[in-house]
């Protein structure tokens, strides 16, 4: 038999999920009244009315070049995310399709280098940025954010391919597919949409990775993240700029993430649901 | 043609010895059936003949040509896949063409061999769809369409019907069956299921832990069972095996008698016992009898017999059906 359920818990059910979409949505709902409000309003304590202000992005404009940031951070999350790929889907495909006794144990072992705290290994990463001329680099961030995400782009191409059955591999081995063309005819179109996803989730780790970005970069090469860090420094708070900062930092990625729902949700479920 | 000869063939996984050593010779349009319980080898026989697996040690000739070393596209065999392993992503058309497309065949080529294919198989409506839409049997149909269309020298199926439905399943044999009545061409057909076995073979090739305990037709192997294992696996309901004073009186370790040649008495017989659990077909009925001193025996009888669980019986084995065993297991002629 179905689960009955009554109007009544379907109503309750229905608020109490708002309450909690509303809840976590809030901190972003709050930067951007703040961003509407004047830097006395800002501070002058809770309030969801702004005096509807748009001086304070006009003056984060101004004061700070957003565009330069901005393109920072879409190259970074853009280049680290097309260059973990590139070595991913060979590592998770060999993973996948031929593995050995130790493949678990390699999986295991790069997921095991996102458990240890990242400023652990802040000062040895400093020295050899500034030794080899990486700091403050896109080259340099680039290549960090792709390490840093390796692991979890390799976990989920992993298990996306793993759902490909061998037997479909093999039909078309017996077909005749030689390697290249089982690749483009077979595996490809199979694993499109997990690769799809991965790359998805990834510029957005990629975006928000706040940092290593924040850490490693001053003006060059620094993207939104540094941005925004920017505005709580130097002449003291400016809360109702910060805000503004804020907000035209995560808008690109928030509008990118709600075209793209349908295929994140498949790539953060990771290949949980077949 | 489609001749294929095995020669000392083996196959390790690591420390384990999958196929010791198998010798055999399957003719051109023979329908091959390699039959044994699961692990017994006989899907990795069908794969080291595929070529998807590589040969440990041994020989595999095709039409007299080693093929050991070749690639499975090179050795023109046709393979149908347990979980039908079609292109999820293309149409009916294209999976059925794929092969052909691989081949280089050009494009009215590839349309009139598919369109024929599809006539033969009764899946012309459906040449646009995609295997999602289809049912099981249609999928297995499109599977083995795949096959045709390359005009293999030997089909390899590896147990296609598991899958289906038994209906399904009975519907499917006789059309794979009727297949090979057209094509006339070589068949290696995998399954655990003996009554396909018995159904649709030329030639049974029993397995059990890589090693080939008999090979013979279907009545070849129900008639005269070469050992304990393929007496027991060949035949439903299973053959009955009595050991001790009853086998000794016959001059053998181990007697067998199959459910079908034992007579049913409610005065008389050779052995007392008691009905357990009558199983009802209709047409048959399988009475389990707990024989005294003896044990379980199934004995098929009529349909309509009015013996019920407790009555008193006596079972008869049927003289010259009576299988006699050594004490390795072996059969005594």
């Amino acid at each position: 038999m179905a689960r009955t359920v009554t109007r009544g818990s379907k109503i309750g059910w229905t608020i109490a999920a708002w309450v909690v979409a509303l809840l976590i949505f809030f901190p972003i709902l709050y930067a951007f009244i703040t961003s509407l409000k004047t830097e006395p309003e800002a501070i002058a304590g809770f309030s969801l009315i702004p005096s509807g202000t748009f001086e304070n992005y006009v003056t984060v404009q101004t004061q700070r070049d957003y565009f330069k940031p901005f393109m920072n951070s879409v190259v970074l999350s853009i280049g680290s995310t097309i260059l973990a790929l590139l070595f991913a889907i060979p590592a998770a495909w060999s993973m996948a399709f031929s593995p050995t006794k130790r493949t678990k144990d390699i999986l295991m072992w790069m997921l095991s280098t996102k458990m240890m705290p990242a400023v652990a290994v802040l000062i040895p990463i400093f020295i050899l940025f500034r030794n080899f001329g990486l700091l403050d680099t896109r080259i340099g961030l680039t290549v960090m954010l792709t390490l840093i995400n390796l692991p979890i782009v390799v976990w989920m191409l992993y298990t996306y391919f793993r759902e490909i059955p061998g037997e479909i591999l093999e039909a078309a081995r017996m077909d005749g597919a030689s390697l290249w063309k089982e690749i483009v005819y077979v595996l490809t179109p199979m694993a499109v949409p997990g690769i799809a996803s991965t790359l998805l989730l990834n510029i957005i780790l990629a975006w928000n990775e706040a940092f290593w970005t924040i850490q490693l970069t001053t003006t060059n090469a620094a993207p939104l993240t540094a941005f925004i860090a920017s505005f709580s420094s130097p002449q003291g708070l400016f809360w109702a700029k910060l805000s503004a900062a804020s907000t035209m930092a995560i808008a690109p990625i928030l509008i990118l993430g709600w075209f793209s729902q349908k295929q994140l949700v498949r790539g953060l479920t990771f290949g949980a649901v077949k | 043609m489609g001749s294929i000869t095995l020669k000392q063939v083996s196959k390790t996984f690591g420390e384990a010895k999958v196929i010791p050593s198998i010798d055999l010779e399957i003719n051109d349009g023979e329908f091959v059936v390699f039959v044994g319980p699961s692990g017994c080898g006989k899907s990795t026989l069908l794969r080291l003949i595929a070529g998807l697996e590589d040969v440990s040690g041994g020989q595999i000739l095709i039409d007299g040509k080693d093929v050991t070393r070749n690639a499975p596209a090179e050795r023109g065999l046709a393979m149908v896949f347990q979980s039908y392993a079609l292109y999820p992503h293309m149409s009916v058309r294209n999976n059925i063409a794929f092969p052909l497309k691989m081949a280089k065949l050009d494009k009215a080529a590839i349309d009139k061999k598919v369109e024929d294919a599809a006539r033969v198989l009764n899946l012309t409506d459906y040449l646009e769809r995609r295997p999602s839409q289809l049912s099981g049997g249609q999928r297995q149909r499109v599977a083995i369409g795949r096959a045709i269309v390359r005009e293999p020298s030997a089909f390899l199926f590896d147990e296609p019907l598991s899958n289906l439905d038994a209906a399904l399943r009975g519907t499917m044999r006789l059309e794979i069956s009727e297949l090979h009545n057209t094509l006339k061409t070589t068949m290696i057909y995998v399954t655990h299921d003996q009554v396909e076995a018995m159904t649709m073979a030329d030639k049974i090739v029993v397995l059990n832990r890589g090693n080939i305990e008999q090979v013979g037709s279907p009545l070849d192997l129900y008639r005269s069972p070469r050992n304990l294992f393929v007496a027991g696996f060949i035949g439903s309901p299973r053959m009955n095996f009595v050991k001790g004073e009853n086998a000794r009186s016959h001059g053998a370790h181990t007697i067998g008698v199959r459910p079908e040649h034992i007579d049913l008495s409610t005065s008389a017989g050779a052995w007392r016992g008691t009905v357990g659990v009558a199983e009802h077909l209709g047409s048959d009925t399988f009475l389990h009898v707990n024989a005294d001193g003896i044990g379980t025996l199934t004995a098929r009888v009529g349909g309509d017999l009015p013996v019920r669980h407790g009555d008193q019986v006596y079972l008869t084995p049927q003289e010259g059906r009576i299988h006699r065993f050594d004490d390795k297991g072996l059969a005594i002629k």
